[in-house]
C-alpha cells in the first residue's frame, strides 16, 4: 500500500509517524503458507469433538470432564455484543477445530524428527527451531554478549506443538516449559492446581469455547526463587484455511522467581476471517515477576476488510503473593478485529501490574483493547500507558477498568491513554470505568498529550530549549520508554515503532 | 433472554393502568408515541450497562417510595434576585404563589395549556429533542416522562429576557410523585437565563428540552436537593444551533437518589455547550449520577464539562460523560473533567468517561481523578494557625471553584457558594 498519500493529514501530526504506521500495517509480509498434508478433526464442535481432541492429546479423564462442563456451559452463553467492533455472525459449526500436519502424528521426540517443511515455515518467520543464540533478524545481535540472548521457544502451529527448544538447559535450571498437552500428561498436579483457577471456564463466551476446545499452547513453571534464564517465547502460527485456533496458556511463577515471556503471531492471507481464540493464565507468587511481551501481527485482512484473523483473547495475571509484580507489554497491528485486554488482579499486598500497549488499526481493521486493573490488596500499583493509532477506515478503541476495592488502602492508579487518527474516515474511541471504593487511593485517569511533566519541562528549558522543542523531547522520550519495556527480541518491530510520536493526538 | 423478560415485566408493572391525558390532536400523538418508545425500549433495571452503577429500581416501581420533608431554616434561593417565580407544589402547578406569567421577551404558558391548542410551536419540541436523544442509547425514563407528564412550562424566548424564569419546586406530601416537562424554544439571537430550584416531590421525573436557534444564548443554573428521602431523575434534551450558547450549572445537595441526564446535540457551526455540576453527599443513603452525552455535528464546536463530588460517610458518586464526535465536525474543542474528593475512606466514586471520535482534526481531553484531601496543604493550613475543620471546608470549596465558575452570573454562583460553605460546615463532623 501507499504511504498514505492520498490521505490529508492535519496540521501538527508527525510526518515520520505517519510513514512508520503506513510501513508496519502497509503490505502483510508473513502472508504465504505452508504447503503441507493436514489432518483435520470433521467441522464443527460438539461433545465428539471435545473428546476427540482430549483423546488425541493423551488427556487423563479429569482433563475431559473439565473440557465436557465448559462446552455445556457454553451452549447456554451468549456472544458479547458490547465492544465497538461489527463483524459477520461467526458460525462456530464451520469451523474446524483441530488441524494438525500429517508429519505430527507421531510426535516427534527432538527438534531432529520434526518435518524440515514445518523448520523451514518457522525459519522463514525469522525464528529459527534450533538451538542456537542468536535470533536471525534482529540487528546488532551478533555483538550482544553471549549471555542473555538465548530464547527458548514453544512453536504452535495450527492446533499443535511443534517443538520446544531449549528444554534441558531450561530443566537443569528447574524450569518447567513445554506445550500444555505435555504438562497435562507430566505434571497433572500442577495443571490441576492452576488451570481454570484466573480465567475459570465461565468466564466469557470465548475463554469457555476454548477451555472446552483448546487444543495445545505453551505451560511454563518457575520455581521458587529462580531466575529463568533465558527468554522464553511461543510463536502461535495459523497455517490451515477455515481453521480456528484456540491456544491455552498457563505461567506459574512461584515464590520469587522472574520470568519474561514474549508471544507472536502470524497467519496466512486468506479471503475467509478465521478465528482465534486464546486463554492466557498467569500466575504470580509472593515476591515473583512476570513479564508478558506480545507482538501481535495475525493477517489483518485485505484493505476492503476481506478476510483476517478475528482475535478474542482472554489474557488474565493473578497477583496473588505480596509483593508480586506483572507487566503487560502489547504492540497490536494485525488482526481484523480484536478483542483483548490483558488484566490484572492485585491481590497481594503492595503488588504491581503494568500495561502498556500500542494498538495501530488501519484499512478496516477494528481493535478493541485494554486492561483491567483490579486493586484488591494494600498498597497495590498500577500503570497503564495506551497508546491507539488509527489509519484508513479502522476503528480503535481502548476500554479499560480500574478498580480499587475497599480493602485495598493506599493504593495507586495512573492511566493515560493517547489516540492518533490518520486521515479522516477512521475513529479513536475510549472507554474508561473507574471505581474508587476507598479514599486512602489515588487513580488519575488522563488522556492528554499536552500535559507533560512540569519538571522535566522545566529542566529542558533551563538547558536553552524553546518550550516545543522540550515538549517534543519529553513526549517522544515518554513513547521510546514504553518501546523498551520490550525485550530485544522484537526489537525489530519496536524499532520502527519508536518513529511514532503522538503529538497532535486526542484523549 | 432472562433479561429482555425482567425488562417488559418491569415496564408492564410500571405501565398498568396508567392513562394517557388527553389534549390537542398532535399532543395525544406525542405522548402515544412516548409509551411505544417506552414499550420498545423497556424501562431500565440493574443490569442495563448505562445503569451499571445506579440501581433504577425506585425510579420504575409504580408506586413512589416515601420521602419526609426536610427544613433546614434557610430562606429559599435566589431571593434577592429580580425574576419571575413559576412554583410547583409537588409537581402541580400553583397559580397563587407564581408571579404573573410575562416577561419582556418571554412567552410562557403552562404545558397543559399549550398541549390543549390546536396549533402551537411546541408541538415541534414537545417529545421530539427527547427521542433524538434515544440513540444511541436508550433512556426510557425521559420517554416515559414525555408520555405521562402532568405539568410544566412551554417558554419561547423571542428577545433578551429582562429577568430570569425561577422553577420553584415545593415538596410538601410525603408520597408525592410529580412528573413535570418543561419546554424552551431560544429563538434565533433571543436569550434567557433559566433557574430552577427545590426538592419537588418524594420523586420526581424532570424532563427539559431547549432548543437553541442561532445565535441564541440559554444559561441554566439549578439547585436540586435538599431533602434527604428525596428521588429524582431528570433530563435535559438540547439542540445547539450555530454561533450560539447552552450554559448549564446543577448543584445537588442530599438526596437518596438523583440521576442527571443531559444529552447535548450541537448542530450549528461555531457553538458552545458548557456542563457543569457540584454535588454534595454526606451519608450511606446518598447516590449521585451525573451522566451527559455530548454529540459533536457541526464544525469548530467547543464542549465543556466540569462535574466536581464530594463525599463523605459512605456516599456515592457516578460520572458517566461521553463525548462523540461525528465524522466532519472538524476543528471541535472537547474537555471534560469528573474528580471527587473522598471525605472518608467509606465513600465512593464510579466514573465512566468516555470519547468516540470519528473525526481527524479535533482537541479532546478527558481527566478523572479520585482521592483523599491533599493531606499536605492541610498541614500548611493548619500550621498557619486554620483549624482542621475550617481548613477541611477551605480546601473542598477551592476543590469544587473550577465547576463554580461556569456559572457566568458572578451573583448566582456567589449564592451558591455560601450555601455549599454553609452545608459543609453542618456536615464537618
Amino acid at each position: 500500500m501507499a504511504a498514505f498519500d492520498e490521505i490529508e493529514v492535519k496540521d501538527g501530526v508527525d510526518q515520520e509517524t505517519v510513514d512508520a504506521v503506513s510501513a508496519l500495517s502497509g503490505t502483510y509480509k508473513h502472508g504465504w503458507n505452508t504447503e503441507i498434508e493436514m489432518d483435520y478433526a470433521p467441522k464443527g464442535v460438539n461433545t465428539d469433538i471435545v473428546r476427540l481432541i482430549s483423546s488425541k492429546n493423551e488427556e487423563p479423564e479429569w482433563m475431559t470432564d473439565w473440557r465436557l462442563s465448559a462446552f455445556e456451559r457454553w451452549g447456554q452463553m451468549e456472544e458479547p455484543t458490547w465492544a465497538m467492533v461489527d463483524y459477520p455472525k461467526i458460525d462456530f459449526q464451520d469451523i474446524y477445530y483441530y488441524a494438525r500436519p500429517k508429519s505430527m502424528e507421531v510426535k516427534p521426540k527432538s527438534l531432529d524428527e520434526v518435518d524440515p517443511k514445518l523448520l523451514a515455515t518457522y525459519a522463514k518467520l525469522g525464528i529459527p527451531l534450533k538451538e542456537q543464540a542468536i535470533l536471525a533478524g534482529v540487528e546488532g545481535a551478533e555483538d550482544a554478549p553471549a549471555e542473555g540472548r538465548k530464547v527458548a521457544v514453544d512453536a504452535v502451529f495450527d492446533s499443535v506443538s511443534v517443538g520446544t527448544t531449549f528444554q534441558a538447559e531450561l530443566k537443569k535450571a528447574g524450569v518447567i516449559f513445554c506445550s500444555i498437552s505435555e504438562a497435562i500428561r507430566d505434571h497433572p498436579e500442577l495443571v490441576k492446581k492452576y488451570l481454570g483457577t484466573v480465567v475459570p471456564a465461565s468466564d466469557n463466551f470465548y475463554a469457555t469455547l476454548n477451555s472446552a476446545v483448546f487444543s495445545d499452547g505453551s505451560f511454563v513453571y518457575v520455581p521458587p526463587g529462580v531466575r529463568c534464564p533465558m527468554e522464553l517465547s511461543t510463536y502461535f502460527r495459523i497455517n490451515a484455511e477455515n481453521t480456528g485456533q484456540f491456544e491455552r496458556t498457563l505461567i506459574i511463577a512461584d515464590k520469587g522467581s522472574y520470568v519474561s515471556y514474549l508471544e507472536g503471531c502470524t497467519a496466512p492471507q486468506r479471503d475467509v476471517a478465521q478465528l482465534h481464540a486464546a486463554v492466557v493464565e498467569i500466575i504470580v507468587e509472593e515476591d515473583a515477576e512476570v513479564k508478558y511481551s506480545t507482538v501481535q501481527n495475525w493477517y489483518p485482512g485485505d484493505e476492503n476488510g476481506v478476510g483476517g484473523i478475528y482475535n478474542f483473547v482472554t489474557k488474565r495475571a493473578d497477583c496473588r503473593g505480596d509483593r508480586s509484580k506483572v507487566m503487560w507489554t502489547q504492540v497490536e497491528t494485525g488482526s481484523a478485529v480484536t478483542w483483548k485486554y490483558p488484566s490484572c488482579i492485585l491481590r497481594g499486598d503492595d503488588s504491581q501490574g503494568e500495561f502498556y500497549s500500542i494498538a495501530i488499526a488501519n484499512n478496516m481493521q477494528q481493535a478493541d483493547t485494554g486492561t483491567k486493573m483490579v486493586h484488591l490488596g494494600k498498597n497495590t500499583k498500577s500503570r497503564i500507558v495506551s497508546k491507539g493509532i488509527s489509519a484508513g477506515k479502522a476503528q480503535n478503541t481502548y476500554r479499560g477498568l480500574v478498580s480499587m476495592h475497599p480493602k485495598a488502602k493506599e493504593s495507586r492508579n495512573y492511566t493515560q491513554c493517547d489516540s492518533l487518527l490518520i486521515g479522516d474516515k477512521c475513529g479513536a474511541h475510549t472507554v474508561p470505568y473507574i471505581e474508587v471504593k476507598n479514599n486512602s487511593s489515588r487513580v488519575e485517569h488522563e488522556a492528554t498529550t499536552s500535559k507533560v511533566d512540569d519538571d522535566q519541562l522545566f529542566y529542558c528549558r533551563s538547558r536553552g530549549m524553546d518550550e516545543e522543542e522540550a515538549v517534543a523531547l519529553v513526549v517522544n522520550g515518554f513513547c521510546k520508554e514504553v518501546l523498551q519495556a520490550l525485550p530485544m527480541e522484537f526489537a525489530m518491530e519496536a524499532q520502527a515503532l519508536v518513529a511514532i510520536s503522538l503529538e497532535g493526538s486526542v484523549g | 433472554m432472562a433479561l429482555a423478560k425482567l425488562k417488559a415485566d418491569t415496564t408492564e408493572a410500571r405501565l398498568e393502568g396508567v392513562t394517557l391525558p388527553g389534549a390537542a390532536a398532535w399532543s395525544n400523538a406525542a405522548r402515544a408515541d412516548a409509551l411505544a418508545r417506552v414499550r420498545q425500549m423497556g424501562l431500565p433495571t440493574r443490569r442495563d450497562e448505562y445503569w451499571k452503577y445506579t440501581d433504577p429500581t425506585s425510579l420504575t416501581v409504580p408506586t413512589a417510595p416515601e420521602a419526609a420533608l426536610f427544613d433546614n431554616d434557610e430562606g429559599p434561593l435566589f431571593d434577592a434576585v429580580d425574576r419571575i417565580r413559576i412554583v410547583f407544589v409537588d409537581g402541580v402547578f400553583d397559580p397563587d404563589a407564581s408571579d404573573d406569567l410575562s416577561g419582556e421577551g418571554l412567552e410562557i404558558s403552562r404545558l397543559a395549556d399549550a398541549m390543549a391548542t390546536d396549533i402551537h410551536w411546541a408541538k415541534d419540541l414537545y417529545g421530539v429533542l427527547e427521542a433524538r436523544g434515544q440513540n444511541p442509547v436508550d433512556r426510557a425514563l425521559a420517554a416515559l416522562n414525555t408520555a405521562t407528564a402532568t405539568d410544566g412550562v412551554v417558554i419561547r424566548v423571542t428577545g433578551k429576557a429582562s429577568k430570569p424564569v425561577n422553577l420553584i419546586y415545593l415538596h410538601r406530601d410525603v408520597a408525592s410523585d410529580a412528573v413535570l416537562h418543561n419546554v424552551i424554544k431560544v429563538e434565533a439571537g433571543a436569550e434567557m437565563t433559566l433557574l430552577e430550584t427545590g426538592p419537588a416531590a418524594a420523586r420526581f421525573s424532570k424532563l427539559l428540552e431547549v432548543d437553541v436557534a442561532d445565535g441564541g444564548r440559554f444559561h441554566h443554573v439549578r439547585a436540586q436537593g435538599r431533602d434527604h428521602e428525596r428521588r429524582a431523575v431528570t433530563h435535559g434534551f438540547a439542540r445547539i444551533g450555530e454561533e450560539s450558547t447552552f450554559k448549564s450549572f446543577t448543584l445537588t445537595f442530599n438526596g437518596v437518589l438523583t440521576r442527571n441526564e443531559c444529552v447535548l446535540e450541537i448542530v450549528g457551526d461555531n457553538a458552545t455547550a458548557h456542563v457543569a455540576g457540584v454535588c454534595v453527599g454526606d451519608g450511606t443513603d446518598f447516590h449521585h449520577d451525573d451522566t451527559v452525552f455530548i454529540t459533536h455535528d457541526a464544525v469548530n464546536c467547543e464542549s465543556r464539562q466540569v462535574f466536581k463530588k464530594v463525599l463523605r460517610n459512605g456516599a456515592t458518586g457516578v460520572f458517566q460523560g461521553k463525548i462523540l464526535v461525528k465524522e466532519g465536525a472538524q476543528k471541535t474543542d472537547g474537555y471534560q473533567i469528573s474528580q471527587s474528593l473522598l471525605l472518608d475512606d467509606d465513600s465512593q466514586f464510579l466514573a465512566k468517561p468516555e470519547l468516540e471520535i470519528y473525526a481527524d482534526d479535533v482537541a479532546c481531553s478527558h481527566g478523572s481523578t479520585s482521592g483523599a484531601i491533599d493531606e499536605d496543604a492541610l498541614f500548611y493550613l493548619r500550621s498557619r494557625g486554620v483549624p482542621e475543620k475550617a481548613a477541611t471546608s477551605l480546601l473542598t470549596l477551592a476543590f469544587l471553584a473550577e465547576a463554580l465558575e461556569e456559572i457566568e452570573d458572578e451573583g448566582l454562583a456567589e449564592e451558591l457558594r455560601d450555601r455549599l460553605e454553609s452545608w459543609l460546615q453542618r456536615h464537618s463532623s
